[in-house]
């Protein structure tokens, strides 16, 4: 089944990259889905069939942290699993993404490499 | 000259930010940034215009970092960051100098969070034109950190001052009107 993903970050440079990355994996990519901070993420997550999301933490709005607390309020986005990409890589900021139910968290800058890896682990329950 | 309390160094804060800058070069954009200490000053806003990207420090410590190139090594950056070409600055030019500076500013947060505390970052500012001069706050000098990157010089910059005194440095100040 494809996998419709969700990219939300502030930069549309690091959402690019992004798409671009997920073309490379072997995962089977359905739908990429763009926002630009926490409110355009839910808006399109309440329209939209989302299956993985990629999120920011630093972002105007609502933060990456506000929309993991939000996402994990909603029985029907519970299972959904997110994954944290950002430049925020103080140990509290990590725990408090992990202790909201992020199931990864990605330091910028990365490497392809690393957010395959990352998605992979995710998907297959591997929570890191 | 950086604020005598700091609790870093001058050279401590080269070497994060060497460390920091070479990272996400190598990383993200492919190509590598060159430590250039005796470099002449870069001035991005000449006559062919420059880039200056600007992030915030919030918290205990309070001032900036900033990226400063030129539009041509903006472009170029641009172009190894989203595998195109870019001739003339344009927004994905300005957002992608935006976020290389927000990750090298945002890792010297981070990996100098055991000497300056927890500290928050604002979202980037980038300014793009020509023959235009920037000036910091308060008197506060810059620590300045010049990188050759494709035959470009670029230089990555640190202001931080206690957060108590930047509440000092913008306190309104009380004014008597006479009528």
């Amino acid at each position: 089944m494809a996998l419709d993903v969700l990219i939300v970050d502030d930069s549309a440079a690091i959402r690019k990259i992004l798409q671009r990355v997920l073309a490379q994996t072997d995962l089977t990519i359905g739908e990429i889905f763009e926002a630009g901070d926490g409110v355009e993420a839910l808006k399109t997550m309440e329209s939209k069939k989302v299956d993985l999301v990629l999120a920011d933490i630093n972002m105007p709005n609502m933060d990456g942290l506000q929309l993991l607390t939000s996402v994990r309020s909603r029985p029907e986005w519970k299972a959904i699993p997110v994954i944290m990409i950002t430049t925020e890589g103080s140990q509290a900021k990590v725990l408090e993404a992990v202790q909201l139910g992020a199931q990864g968290y990605v330091r910028k800058p990365f490497t392809a490499e690393q957010i395959k890896e990352k998605i992979t682990a995710c998907l297959s329950g591997v929570h890191q | 000259m950086i604020a005598t309390d700091l609790p870093m160094t001058q050279d401590e804060i080269v070497a994060l930010i060497h460390a920091d800058t070479e990272k996400v070069f190598t990383t993200m954009l492919g190509i590598e940034a060159v430590p250039c200490p005796n470099a002449t000053p870069v001035e991005p806003a000449g006559e062919n215009g420059g880039v200056v990207a600007l992030v915030g420090f919030a918290g205990q410590w309070v001032g900036s970092g900033s990226v400063h190139c030129s539009a041509t090594l903006a472009c170029i950056i641009t172009g190894k960051f989203l595998m195109a070409d870019y001739d003339h600055v344009n927004d994905e030019v300005l957002d992608a100098m935006g976020e290389v500076a927000n990750m090298i500013i945002g890792n010297f947060k981070d990996d100098a969070a055991d000497k300056l505390g927890p500290l928050g970052l604002s979202t980037p500012t980038v300014i793009h034109g020509k023959n235009f001069q920037t000036r910091n706050w308060g008197g506060q000098s810059w620590v300045t950190v010049p990188f050759d990157c494709e035959g470009e010089l670029f230089e990555v910059k640190i202001c931080l001052i206690p957060g108590h005194k930047a509440h000092d440095l913008f306190r309104p100040v009380s004014t008597t009107v006479g009528l």
